[in-house]
């Protein structure tokens, strides 16, 4: 094998320092020309800065291009721009929501926060009085109520479509996909008229988990079906070659294979589920203290919690709310990245 | 050649039959049960909602749709002495919120796919994608909340230079002078919850976009963006109206945020930028708290139109989204 | 392997079939290259090539006068394609790609720092292994798809179109149905259209990365009876698993070789002479079927 001395390899397409050095230049040239017009004109503002550095920004790139290249490139270039900003405003919003949040919620921790509960103070109160713990065991109970629930019931819907595959299934994936635009209100109305007001007639954490499964299941069936999708169709040949039944198949071969991809098919599922507002406005009662047991009287939950002190409206109550969303967002944010977490090795064996 | 050729017997197929084991049958029979769920489900759902409000919706007849008067008035024993019920205002403050946030989140969602599939550099892309997802499942009281509270202001100001600069169209007209709390707010929190889900369906048909027509593209001197023009927007166009209709069902659904920033009024309002709307869902929450067992039946009732609204536009997407899948194949 | 199956299938659409490699080359008509005045060609200068650390074509040097068809031959996975693509500066579209060295179009750098790459394209045009029209598009909107792409305006399309689908041969059987979609189709009349497509920008140079390896023989045949058409007004470079073609088509051809490390040149000459009398011995080996 003859070596050669081979030169460095390069790449020629890469942007030179001359060409990084004109899009500086072209930069800063909008942000000196956006200060100026927003000094001599009555547009002012942040928005007003946002909008005019990228009219500056995508004329003077445009425009250089124009003379440079002609009107083919004059429009890449504008539309380079136009993408830009439309992943910039995308991500606006999420970067001011956590901000705030964090910004907001933190002076609502105290000490007792996880400790105590709203039995003894009102939204009103100085924040340093009462606590989350009623609201947090209360969210945990509805969650954990739901997954006994959504899970079983989503994954057999899964196993179906991927599994069985029998002439529903094209009706029933559609059926999944229009569960999964239910309004969380719809099915809160669902349970309040076919389950409490005919049978319990009283609220109860139970009451709010039955709604929330209906909106957790198509979340789980969908995310699980991808993941079974994914398990290698000889994998299961091999399972059926050897004799199993196909029940002993998917139990012991197809199930274990996907198990990592199907926690994060709950996972996603908890996510969706955990901040869920409406259904719980309308089921639980949204108790103040503690409430052990889930199948009778009022329950608290983070949401419901968060929406009792936003509406009492003082100073206090406003930062408690601040406080419960800092809590749930954490919460969604732990979930969410669990869920990727093991997402990334999903078909991992 | 003098020997007849044989007739050839065509062979009956034989019937390739396997009788399930038992256990086998069992296992069938539970998961097809667990996957008629979603029928089961949503039947009664529809079931239970119709019986609820039938009683309403005898009374009202099409009153309920296209009427405006929402009351009810009692004797002291609780017994109903005179009722109107009807949801025009709210649906048309359902169908002008959603459309607001559709066409604020729609763009804005196909320029940020476009980006994230052909623009951004490998590492950006996944942050971005992760950060986008994350979005997309922050509860709506977050999105309401925040919206009230931090976004509101800077909307007014928004919706005054609107009013200013283009209020002789009908919908930015403000007679009354009231931007706070208007279906235009509204619309813009609801975009912004929606366009994490826009962008990933975008971004999903975008990326499968066939690769050999996009090298043709270039190979024949086309611009990053003439390329997208050619190739990814012919290829993804109905996926990406699918995704903006997925949009449209999770908007006209959602409750809370919509009730945190509007202020619930009982008129037909089509002026955006007016302090006045409402829509079907943040009614019934609206309603429900001092709701005596009749008016619960009218707030059932307009559960099951809000229900039937989200299931034709889901329905509609799926079906949009779905022939694509087809043709691009 | 592959290519005695293929000879196969090319005796069937050959009524006489010459006795060797070298009688194919010699058959056609020879011409002088760089005769013509459309410009002084292409050359390439110790082009190189990665894929992130791997290095996959080594220290390539080749001439290509104007007006002269190259085929490019060797097993798979020797480079041929990824140096085709370097040429035209579609090799940078792969995540990790670099390169080094110099391709001369008119003896200027393709690769120069200022160097507008959709112009490159445009002098340099490109047919893919699968034939690939755009499938939004009418036959006719195809053909001129690439001025569209490029905002170039002409003054007589109709003329234009005539032109492009007259040179690829695809004229006479799609003349009555500009307005159906390229889709509709043949796969050689697919590929055929995008040859008229490439056409349709007249660029000087017109690279073909295996242009008839997903056709049927007829379909070859054509392809090849426009490759040598084209060849009187256009630089041609083919990239090709079959010898038959390249002896068939080419003036000159260029054999390349990989021996686990990246791919190199072994040898160019004239076609006939490279299928007569191969200088290197694993040209000799490649040429004769002993292997790859």
């Amino acid at each position: 094998m003859t070596t050669i001395s081979a030169p460095a390899p390069t790449r020629p397409w890469k942007a030179s320092p001359k060409d990084r050095l004109r899009d500086v230049a072209l930069f800063l040239f909008a942000i000196v020309g956006t200060y100026v017009v927003v000094a001599v004109t009555p547009m002012k503002g942040k928005l007003a800065y946002f909008g005019l550095f990228f009219i500056f920004y995508m004329a003077l790139t445009a425009g250089f291009q124009w003379f440079t290249r002609g009107s083919a490139a004059a429009k890449d270039a504008f539309v380079n721009s136009l993408v830009a900003i439309g992943a910039v405003v995308t991500v606006i919003p999420i970067a001011s929501i956590i901000v705030t949040v964090v910004v907001k919620g933190s002076k609502g921790l105290h000490m007792g926060l996880l400790t105590t509960d709203m039995s003894m103070s009102a939204p009103t109160d100085p924040i340093a009085s009462g606590g989350l713990l009623h609201a947090i065991t209360g969210t945990l109970t509805l969650v954990v109520l739901a997954l006994i629930m959504s899970i079983p019931i989503g994954i057999l819907t899964a196993l179906y479509l991927t599994e069985i595959r029998g002439s529903l299934t094209r009706p029933i994936q559609f059926l999944v996909q229009a569960m999964s635009g239910v309004p969380s209100i719809v099915a809160g109305l669902f349970i309040l008229s076919a389950v409490l007001y005919p049978i319990t007639k009283g609220y109860s954490g139970f009451m709010g988990a039955l709604a929330l499964t209906i909106l957790m299941i198509p979340t789980v069936a969908r995310t699980s079906q991808e993941v079974l999708k994914l398990i290698p169709n000889d994998l299961r040949e091999a399972g059926v070659a050897l004799g199993g039944t196909q029940w002993r198949t998917v139990a012991m071969i197809v199930l274990p294979a996907a198990r990592s991809g199907l926690i994060t098919a709950v996972i996603l599922g908890i996510a969706r589920i955990a901040g869920e507002t409406a259904p719980i406005l309308l089921l639980t009662g949204g108790g103040d203290r503690v409430n052990p047991n889930a199948f009778s009287g009022s329950i608290g939950s983070l949401p419901y919690y968060i929406w009792k002190s936003f509406n009492a409206g003082s100073p206090e109550a406003i930062t408690r709310a601040w406080a419960g969303l800092l809590v749930l967002m954490v919460l969604v944010l732990i979930l969410f990245s669990l869920a990727r977490l093991l997402g990334t090795r999903k078909v991992a064996r | 050649m003098s020997t007849i050729a044989p007739e050839r017997a065509v062979p009956t197929p034989r019937e390739l039959t396997t009788e399930p084991r038992f256990s086998d049958k069992v296992f069938r029979a539970v998961v097809t049960v667990g996957g008629l769920s979603s029928l089961i489900i949503l039947g009664l759902i529809a079931l239970f909602l119709g019986y609820r409000g039938f009683e309403v919706l005898r009374q009202e007849g099409f009153k309920f749709l296209t009427s405006s008067d929402w009351s009810i008035s009692t004797d002291d024993a609780g017994n109903v002495l005179e009722s109107h019920f009807g949801l025009a205002a709210m649906l048309v403050g359902t169908i002008l919120c959603s459309i607001v946030a559709v066409a604020i989140a729609l763009p804005i969602s196909v320029f940020s796919a476009l980006f994230l599939n052909f623009y951004a550099p490998g590492w950006l892309k996944k942050i971005l994608v992760t950060v986008i997802d994350m979005m997309a499942a922050f509860p709506s009281i977050l999105f309401g909340i925040w919206g009230f509270l931090v976004l509101m202001p800077s909307v007014e100001y928004w919706a005054k230079l609107l009013h200013h600069y283009f209020g002789f169209l009908p919908f930015f007209k403000l007679e009354p002078y009231v931007v706070t709390r208007s279906p235009f707010v509204a619309g813009v929190v609801l975009a912004i919850m929606i366009i994490p889900i826009i962008t990933s369906v975008s971004r999903e048909i975008f990326s499968q976009a066939p690769l050999d027509r996009i090298q043709a593209a270039y190979a024949l001197g086309a611009t990053r963006w003439a390329m997208i023009k050619a190739v990814v927007i012919p290829h993804g166009k109905s996926g990406v109206i699918g995704g903006a209709m997925l949009g449209l069902g999770r908007a006209m659904g959602e409750t809370v945020a919509v009730y945190t920033v509007l202020n619930i009024v009982f008129q037909v309002n089509w002026q955006m930028l007016l302090g006045a709307g409402g829509n079907v869902a943040s009614l019934i929450i609206l309603k429900f708290g001092e709701a005596s067992p009749y008016e619960i039946k009218a707030l059932m009732a307009a559960g099951l139109i809000l229900f039937f609204l989200t299931l034709i536009v889901n329905a509609l997407a799926d079906v949009i989204v779905r022939a694509t899948g087809r043709s691009g194949r | 392997m592959n290519d005695s199956h293929e000879s196969e299938k090319e005796n069937m659409e050959t009524t006489t079939r010459p006795s060797s490699l070298a009688d194919v080359a010699n058959a056609k008509v020879q011409k002088a290259p760089g005769t013509r005045a459309m410009g002084t060609g292409l050359e390439t200068r110790g082009i190189h090539a990665w894929f992130g650390k791997n290095h996959v074509l080594s220290d390539i040097n080749l001439d290509f006068a104007a007006g002269t068809v190259t085929a490019l031959i060797g097993p798979s996975g020797c480079g041929k394609s990824t140096f085709i693509r370097t040429i035209n500066r579609m090799h940078e579209f792969i995540p990790g790609a670099a390169m080094a060295g110099e391709v001369l179009l008119d003896g200027r750098d393709v690769y120069a720092q200022g160097t507008d790459v959709t112009k490159i394209r445009l002098q340099i045009g490109m047919v893919f292994q699968k034939p690939n029209p755009f499938p939004s598009m009418t036959i006719g909107e195809n053909v001129l798809s690439g001025l569209k792409l490029s905002q170039q305006k002409v003054s007589n399309k109709d003329e234009l179109l005539e032109e492009c689908l007259e040179r690829a041969g695809l004229w006479n059987e799609v003349k009555d149905r500009l307005g159906a979609h390229g889709g509709s189709l043949s796969g050689g009349q697919q590929q055929r259209l995008c040859i008229a497509r490439a056409l349709a920008v007249r660029p000087q140079v017109l690279l073909m990365d295996e242009p008839c390896s997903a056709l049927d023989p007829g379909s070859t045949l054509r392809i090849e009876e426009t490759i040598r058409h084209l060849s009187d007004t256009m630089t041609i470079i083919i990239v090709t698993h079959n010898m038959q073609q390249a002896a068939r088509v080419s003036d000159y051809t260029a054999f390349f070789l990989s021996d686990g490390g990246p791919g190199q040149m072994i040898e160019a000459s004239p076609t006939s002479e490279i299928f007569s009398r191969p200088r290197d011995k694993r040209t000799e080996n490649y040429v004769t079927g002993r292997f790859g």
